[in-house]
């Protein structure tokens, strides 16, 4: 933890949070989230993932540390139900919000960017359709180009893929590879699946029950061993090599013996 | 804007701007306002007396001198305040009831929501009961007591400490409730053979009352909070996503939510002062506008204020033409908005809440 500040995207200080007085969620969390890269947020159910996002993005106060944040961040939301019908290109241009005055729309512009955005993510097509009548892999998409189109430099993601069939989570995984190398965003994404931080991420936070979080590169974190322990469950990485490049796969032990 | 605009400037886009436009009913508005217009100048005609089309635009523009005095008496001191009047409550009823229901999620939220109705309808009970029959004391104790409904809604759910949407609705609703009661218990004290008649006549909401001052004060009122909230539109699409998404996308949510309620509370305040309380417009007329223009505010605003004050007109014409007497507003619009909106309701339900 040896970066000079200006490297620095994201770091908290001994943060705390509660919801309810004397029930916390996590305490003094440590954690400093370098610029332009892709960090998976791992832990079990309930240890306070989302909530360390919403931290992060300023929605909620840490009650004990400090969050230091410099540049304007963006968030893709777990796929939420829209009740009203917006067209994509509606909610993309939502994204465009902290540009637009008060009482003022998005310019032609704003419309062009949220064009744009769609046309990166390859969904100019739903351009004109409502968000409601979209699959859970296209609305996801659409949130993406929204939080693209807020110019932010930190890309914040939860869950990206936990509604996703197979396919669309392959699909989003590469766009957000993509958005860090090619646009230099700061990717930070939580997720259930460690083989997807095993694919995507440079670096992992681990948060565990007791409060003390693991972090580091994502091959020194994700071994055998801590993973077997986070999950309580048998863990094994299998080396295999595809392409001239050695990769890892995680593998699961389901067996009793 | 300008400030976006040269942060930008120093892009260059490779691809001219050819992306696929939508095709949206632009024609709409205009159409509607037309039909407004031709709308409030039949219901000039409507009435016993009888008049002409050609002597009530006459009497409209004409030179004073050369106007039948009959037809300037009825004109101008009865049917334009009246229609006026009526178009004012129905625009500002269902602009607000759209308002409300993008900030608060709800298709079943009206203007009503907040207690402020009920207030109002308090404060003009109230004033009648004390022998003030004209506008001069009734307004000002209508209004006084529909914003002041608002504050205590806003005391109660800061005491709460609730800062959702759904507790300010709970607090609407229990503002609402105790204000109904002391309603209930001011019509059930209030003598039947003077008092009653006028404080239930009341009640039930009628524009008969109209003059020109109150068409100038609501008019006055319509602008201040509508033009506001139709320049909200497009922050109130964001808020419509919910609190946390609309914080996420850089809203300051609750001070952005306070801000139009405090803007809908004065309006129904003013409303139900001049013209008692009229139901059913704010609720059902913002689900029409939907269905023909969709969920965008900037659009579905405008639109849902021009069929407001289109209802209530039809609504207010058939009040004072169907029989002999007057029906009061308040019962035609529930008579026809509740099996309206019954049908939605029941069309909407499975469905969720798409414009198709």
């Amino acid at each position: 933890m040896t970066k000079s500040a200006d490297e620095i995207a994201v770091a908290g200080r001994d943060l705390a949070f509660y919801y309810q007085p004397g029930a916390w969620i996590f305490q003094g969390l440590n954690f400093s989230f370098a610029r332009g890269r892709v960090h998976a947020v791992l832990g079990l159910n309930g240890c306070g993932k989302t909530t360390l996002l919403r931290i992060m993005l300023g929605l909620l106060k840490p009650k004990l540390g400090s969050l230091e944040r410099r540049e304007l961040a963006a968030f893709v939301p777990q796929i939420f139900q829209a009740i009203f019908s917006f067209s994509s290109l509606d909610m993309v241009l939502m994204g465009r919000a902290r540009r637009i005055g008060l009482f003022s729309r998005p310019s032609k512009l704003d419309e062009r960017l949220a064009f744009e955005a769609l046309e990166k993510l390859g969904i100019i097509h739903l351009a004109h359709r409502p968000y409601t009548e979209l699959s859970g892999g296209q609305r996801q998409l659409v949130i993406l180009a929204r939080a693209l189109v807020s110019e932010a430099k930190i890309l914040i993601l939860d869950e990206p893929t936990s509604a996703l069939d197979l396919g669309n989570q392959a699909l989003l995984i590469k766009r957000i590879r993509s958005l860090s190398r090619d646009d230099g965003l700061t990717v930070i994404f939580t997720t259930h699946m460690p083989q997807q931080a095993l694919a995507v991420a440079d670096d992992v936070l681990i948060m565990t029950p007791n409060g003390l979080a693991i972090s580091g590169g994502v091959r020194e974190v994700l071994t055998e061993e801590n993973l077997t322990k986070i999950y309580g469950t048998e863990v094994k990485l299998v080396e295999f090599e595809r392409r001239g490049h050695k990769s890892l796969a995680l593998v699961t032990m389901f067996s009793e013996d | 804007m300008g400030e976006s605009e040269s942060l930008e400037a120093g892009k260059t886009y490779a691809k001219p701007a050819s992306y696929p436009q939508s095709s949206k009913r632009q024609w709409l508005i205009p159409v509607l306002a037309v039909l407004l217009m031709v709308a409030i100048i039949l219901s000039l005609l409507i009435g016993r007396y009888d008049l002409s089309a050609g002597q009530a635009v006459e009497t409209l523009i004409g030179d004073e001198g050369e106007v039948a005095l009959n037809d300037a008496i009825v004109i101008k001191t009865l049917r334009l305040p009246r229609a006026l009047l009526v178009v004012l409550s129905g625009m500002g009823l269902a602009l607000a009831g759209a308002a409300m229901q993008g900030v608060f999620r709800n298709p079943l939220v009206g203007p009503e929501i907040l207690g402020v109705s009920s207030g109002a309808s308090f404060g003009g009970v109230l004033a009648l009961s004390l022998g003030f029959s004209g506008g001069a004391g009734l307004i000002p104790f209508s209004f006084t007591f529909g914003c002041g409904a608002l504050v205590l809604a806003f005391v109660l759910s800061k005491l709460a400490r609730q800062r959702s949407s759904l507790g300010l609705v709970l607090a609407g609703v229990v503002v609402g409730g105790l204000f109904g009661a002391l309603t209930g218990a001011i019509t059930y004290l209030a003598d039947p053979e003077t008092r009653l008649p006028g404080l239930v006549y009341w009640l039930m909401g009628s524009f008969a009352t109209a003059t020109r001052e109150s068409v100038v004060f609501l008019a006055a009122i319509t602008l201040i909070t509508g033009l506001p909230l139709i320049g909200l539109a497009w922050r109130l699409n964001i808020l419509s996503l919910g609190d946390s998404d609309a914080a996420a996308l850089g809203l300051r949510v609750e001070l952005l939510r306070w801000a139009v309620v405090v803007l809908v509370a004065l309006f129904v305040a003013a409303q139900v002062a001049v013209s008692g309380g009229v139901s059913w417009v704010g609720l059902v007329i913002p689900h029409l506008g939907r269905m023909l223009v969709g969920p965008d505010h900037a659009r579905l605003l405008p639109v849902s204020a021009l069929l407001g004050g289109l209802y209530l007109l039809a609504m207010d014409d058939l009040a004072r033409s169907l029989t002999a007497f007057e029906i009061p507003i308040g019962l035609m619009t529930s008579i026809i908005g509740t099996p309206v909106f019954a049908f939605f309701f029941v069309k909407l339900r499975g469905r969720g809440w798409t414009n198709d």
